[in-house]
């Protein structure tokens, strides 16, 4: 068998997986959803939100909706595969597969799959809440749709690679939670997905524009927010030209990292 | 015909853990075709013999080859004709016992019939269910299965009845022997001497990671310690003498008591009477050299 035909079978297998293991999908795959019901319930009565006076305004739960979107595409990349991989190798299930004819290559195109196919299922049940029972109304235009798309895969596979990278910092399988989840959380904090960006301290700005979550959430804000809204950014504009070189570079840092952290095992230990 | 072609191959092999020596210089053969059984005491370097030729652990010193290659710089063409049962399994385990046999036996370019395999270690009536709802010795059996599923040629069995039932145990036997029928290599180890006893062809002993002695099943230990034993009561107590003719004994006996001696018993050594005889044998001559 070719490393793409595992790979396929990899990724078959692996999203299967995903969706057996309920911290998976509750702490990656819901927890989107989950915030954005909470924000748009919490402040339903505190009225719309809008960059200005005299500028269009919207709901807040339609505020919040591209940062959900940002952050599901950094939980079911980071802290999925992390979490995940650093239990893979703890429980001795890398071991096995270490013994096998697989291919690493085979093993990651597994992983990366899984995460774009439950990534794109994420997006595509949190748009569909939003739409329907939430009632915020998404984007109509072909070019906001086209931007969430590059977007979206841009930063889907970024993510992957960064989780991959990731699951070497745990050392163990039960520290991984542990290690893993504060880094997200206060990513999400300090890059614009449960505050307001524009309101927080410029050095705190200037630390999230280091991460790649910073730029998905600007990105996904330029897709479902109005173009006033584009008033409140850093620079007073969406900047997808900035969004596309982080989250490409991030991407190049994530594959090289992957590629020079990975081991089957840990020879020796 | 000369030797038969080596499969595995191992001179003066040395592993050490920080100072800790875990493998002292340990050399055997293993044959096309052929089952060994490395034997020793916990912590004796089994397993991390095992892992060496497996191309999990790195090797301090020494010479290894398994299948011509050797084994640190092994690909995947030279796994796909491996079988690993590693000592601790262990996995997540979502997946059913069938899923699991269908996945990996899509990893490997030959592989074995999955309901086959399943058959073969007993688990059929848990075919559709989830890994980690089987109990320790079906988990084990399913260790097995993944290790036999690519049709391996060669077979690493690190102590894989560990949990197993007597039947299962048994039964367990019985696929071994129908591998070795289809021509399989097999590196076992085992606390279970019986079953080294009823399936190997030859028998490495070690200790402390260092070689104690190897053989066919039937030289291992040298002559002297398969003299059987004859045992009888007379009006003293019980009776026992060492023998290399215990039959002639035994009719002196009958002949003596004019009837059946009682609870006359012959007993010959068995492999693990010894195993404990070269184990110990070995730890006196250590502690000599100690004192
Ligand atoms: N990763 C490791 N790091 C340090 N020491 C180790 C490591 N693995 C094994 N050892 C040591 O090496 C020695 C041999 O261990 P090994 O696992 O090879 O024994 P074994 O013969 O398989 O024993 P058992 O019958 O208990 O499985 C032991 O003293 C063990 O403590
Ligand atoms: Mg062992």
């Amino acid at each position: 068998m070719s490393i793409v035909s595992l790979g396929a079978s990899r990724v078959r297998y692996e999203t299967v997986g995903y969706f057996r293991s309920p911290d998976a999908v509750f702490f990656t795959f819901l927890f989107p959803l989950i915030m954005l019901g909470i924000f748009t319930t919490a402040f339903s009565s505190s009225g719309d939100v809008s960059a200005g006076p005299g500028t269009t305004s919207i709901s807040v739960g339609a505020y919040y909706l591209p940062g959900m979107v940002a952050a599901g595409i950094l939980l079911s990349g980071v802290q999925n595969l992390a979490v995940d991989i650093a239990g893979e190798k703890g429980d001795g299930t890398l071991k096995r597969l270490g013994g096998t004819p697989l291919s690493p290559v085979s093993y990651f195109l597994g992983k990366i799959g899984q995460v774009f196919v439950t990534g794109i299922l994420q997006a595509g049940l949190l748009l569909l809440v939003a739409g329907t029972v939430f009632g915020i109304a998404l984007p109509t235009e072909l070019s906001s749709w086209a931007t969430f798309a590059w977007v979206f895969v841009l930063g889907i596979i970024t993510s992957a690679f960064l989780g991959i990278a990731l699951s070497a910092l745990p050392r163990s399988g039960r520290s991984a939670t542990a290690v893993v989840i504060p880094i997200v959380l206060i990513l999400q904090f300090i890059s614009g997905v449960y505050l307001q960006f524009y309101l927080l301290p410029e050095w705190m700005q200037n630390i999230a524009s280091i991460f790649p979550l910073k730029w998905m959430a600007q990105g996904m804000r330029a897709v479902f927010l109005p173009e006033d809204f584009q008033a409140l950014e850093v620079g007073g504009s969406w900047d997808l030209g900035a969004v596309a070189i982080a989250l490409l570079v991030w991407l190049v840092i994530g594959l090289v990292l992957s590629r020079l952290t990975f081991r089957w095992i840990r020879k020796d230990a | 015909m000369t030797e038969p072609e080596a499969v595995v191959r191992v001179r003066d092999l040395h592993k050490k853990y920080g100072h800790h020596h875990a493998v002292d210089g340990v050399s055997f053969d293993i044959h096309r075709g052929e089952t060994f059984a490395l034997l020793g005491p916990n912590g004796a370097g089994k397993s991390t013999t095992i892992e060496i030729l497996e191309g999990y652990r790195d090797r301090t010193d020494g010479e290894v080859s398994v299948l011509g290659i050797d084994p640190g710089k092994g690909g995947l063409a030279w796994k796909a004709r491996l079988g690993i049962v590693l000592q601790s399994g262990g996995e997540s385990g979502v997946m059913t016992v069938s899923e699991q046999l269908r996945h990996f036996a899509g990893l490997y370019p030959n592989p074995r019939s999955v309901d086959e395999v399943i058959a073969a270690v007993g688990l059929e009536e848990k075919a559709k269910t989830r890994i980690t709802r089987l109990s320790g010795g079906q988990r084990r059996r399913v260790d097995v299965a993944l290790g036999i599923i690519g049709r391996p040629e060669l077979l690493f069995l690190d102590e894989p009845t560990t949990g197993f039932d007597p039947e299962a145990r048994r039964d367990f036997w019985t696929l071994v022997r129908l591998l070795k029928s289809e021509g399989t290599t097999i590196l076992l180890t085992t606390h279970y001497l019986d079953e080294a006893a009823q399936l190997s062809d030859r028998v490495g002993v070690i200790a402390g990671g260092k070689h104690i002695d190897i053989g066919r099943l039937d030289e291992i230990g040298g002559d002297d310690a398969r003299i059987p034993r004859v045992r009888w009561r007379d009006r003293d107590g019980m009776r026992e003498r060492r023998t290399t003719e215990p039959g002639a004994l035994v009719s002196a006996l009958c002949a003596e008591f004019g009837s059946e001696p009682p609870e006359l018993e012959v007993i010959r050594p068995s492999l693990e009477d010894i195993y404990l005889r070269l184990v110990a044998e070995s730890q006196a001559e250590a502690q000599a050299v100690l004192a």
